[in-house]
């Protein structure tokens, strides 16, 4: 049984169908990269998995637990979409730090309001909550350094780099440890000499207990990074496979256009 | 010279009162257009006619005129009529400004960038948490030179109170007229000069002191 099954995706805006079918599975610790051209549904794929965006057919599994299954007029409350999306974490494309809030002050945030909210609830001693407070401060040290920003963290978001604004934003991200950290392209806003740092820190978060699915123009990096490759085209999964299979031998002749463009 | 300090310490009475208006309605209004905000920018579509129809209304008659309806209406209406001018003054500047501070807020709002509140939702915040914690900073510090403009003009604008005779500086400037002094009512923009001198301060140092990040 995989970690994640993802059964039959079909989203529409309007007229515009953006996602036809999509299924896939992951297994714990597995690394999917997601290619394709822009407009083939790769990042309303991420969007649905983490429910910015409500999928209008389909079913989503993670573990054993169906979190998502379609049906008509389906709506649901603030507290159901916080459940679900808690499974996932999501690292954007352009980085949504906070303005106001320096690095550290980003990561500690959600998790805050979160321990404030618990405490609430279970009535937790005064003592117990400064000590879980503490153990947050201590995490999200810990991740600054781990993405290299251990200096920075008293910076907001305006004065630190492209580069280093999206590592902060990984760091954010896996504060909640979520079962699966999904990245919407977090190169592309980027100057070509800051994507090596990124790319980098991603790579390094590779471990057996961290899944992650990437949606990245960085061939090479997809090639080097995951263990399973999907090519989208026309919200569809044209191909998959190893990276060996989909890189060095594509079968469809859209992904064999896609990896070596004619004019290229 | 004593009926320079006699007409300076009757002006200074009504600046008393021009005073409580605008803070009064500043402490009541600012709030309450952010309320109406919501309502206007309310997803359920009736709501949201509802409060555009309200806020065409307030901003399309002239204050001076919702200051009569305020006062002489419920008298007309329910043979109750408002004793209080003071009270009618505030109820229907609150209503007035709220209305005008609804749209203001409603600007700042909209032009924070969706991937805002977005972050907020992966990271798993509630909606009220996401505007408390990471939307409404960043809307003050986008609208404090707008709300400055209105700001400013309701300071100027407390002195329709007087057409209901709320005994406001003008008011209380007219008053010398009558023994052929019309120099109390030039010296009145004294004390208004002086006042929105102070707000200009206040506001330059506010939009400094959040000049410590962008957005």
């Amino acid at each position: 049984m995989s970690f994640l099954t993802v059964k039959n995706i079909n989203k529409s805006f309007g007229d515009t169908v953006v996602l036809r079918g999509i299924d896939f599975t992951l297994e714990k610790g597995e690394v999917v990269s997601i290619i394709g051209s822009s407009g083939s549904g790769k990042t309303t794929l991420l969007r649905c998995l983490n429910f910015l965006e409500i999928a209008d057919e389909g079913e989503i599994t993670v573990g054993d637990e169906v979190i998502f299954k379609a049906e008509k007029g389906l709506l649901f409350s603030d507290k159901e979409l916080r459940e679900k999306r808690s499974r996932f974490g999501l690292v954007f494309q352009s980085f949504h730090l906070f303005p106001q809030y320096t690095a550290f002050e980003n990561l500690m945030l959600a998790p805050t309001l979160r321990l404030d909210e618990r405490a609430k609830k279970e009535k937790m001693p005064v003592a117990e909550k400064r000590a879980e407070l503490d153990r947050i401060r201590d995490e999200a040290k810990k991740l600054l350094a781990q993405v290299g920003l251990a200096e920075k963290a008293d910076f907001y978001p305006c004065q630190l780099s492209g580069g280093q604004q999206q590592r902060v934003a990984i760091a954010r991200a896996l504060m909640l440890s979520p079962d699966i950290l999904c990245f919407d392209e977090p190169t592309s806003a980027l100057d070509p000499e800051l994507t090596g740092e990124v790319l980098r820190v991603i790579k390094s978060l590779k471990n057996s207990e961290r899944t992650m699915i990437i949606v990245t123009h960085e061939m090479e990096f997809a090639r080097n990074v995951s263990d399973h490759v999907i090519f989208m085209a026309d919200g569809v999964i044209e191909e998959e496979g190893t990276p060996e299979e989909v890189f060095g031998n594509p079968k469809s002749e859209k992904t064999k256009a896609f990896l070596s463009p004619k004019d290229a | 010279m004593r009926l320079f300090l006699e007409v300076t310490l009757s002006l200074l009475k009504g600046f008393g009162t021009t005073c409580s208006i605008f803070g009064l309605t500043l402490v009541l209004a600012l709030p309450l257009g952010l309320l109406i905000s919501f309502g206007t920018m309310s997803k359920f579509r009736p709501v949201k006619a509802v409060f555009k129809t309200f806020v065409w209304i307030i901003r399309g008659v002239p204050l001076m005129l919702q200051l009569f309806v305020v006062f002489y209406v419920p008298g007309f209406l329910f043979g109750t009529p408002i004793t209080s001018r003071f009270s009618a003054t505030i109820i229907a500047f609150v209503i007035n400004y709220a209305c005008y501070f609804s749209e203001i807020y409603r600007a700042g709002i909209e032009a924070i960038p969706t991937g805002q509140t977005e972050a907020g939702e992966v990271l798993g915040m509630t909606k009220w948490q996401i505007f408390r914690k990471v939307i409404f900073m960043q809307v003050v510090k986008r609208i404090i030179p707008p709300m400055g403009n209105e700001i400013i003009t309701l300071v100027k604008d407390t002195a329709l109170a007087r057409v209901i005779a709320v005994t406001e500086i003008i008011w209380r400037a007219e008053q010398f007229t009558s023994r052929a002094l019309i120099w109390p009512l030039f010296y009145t923009a004294v004390f208004y000069l002086a006042f929105v001198g102070a707000l200009t301060l206040l506001f330059g140092y506010a939009e400094k002191k959040l000049s410590y990040y962008k957005v």
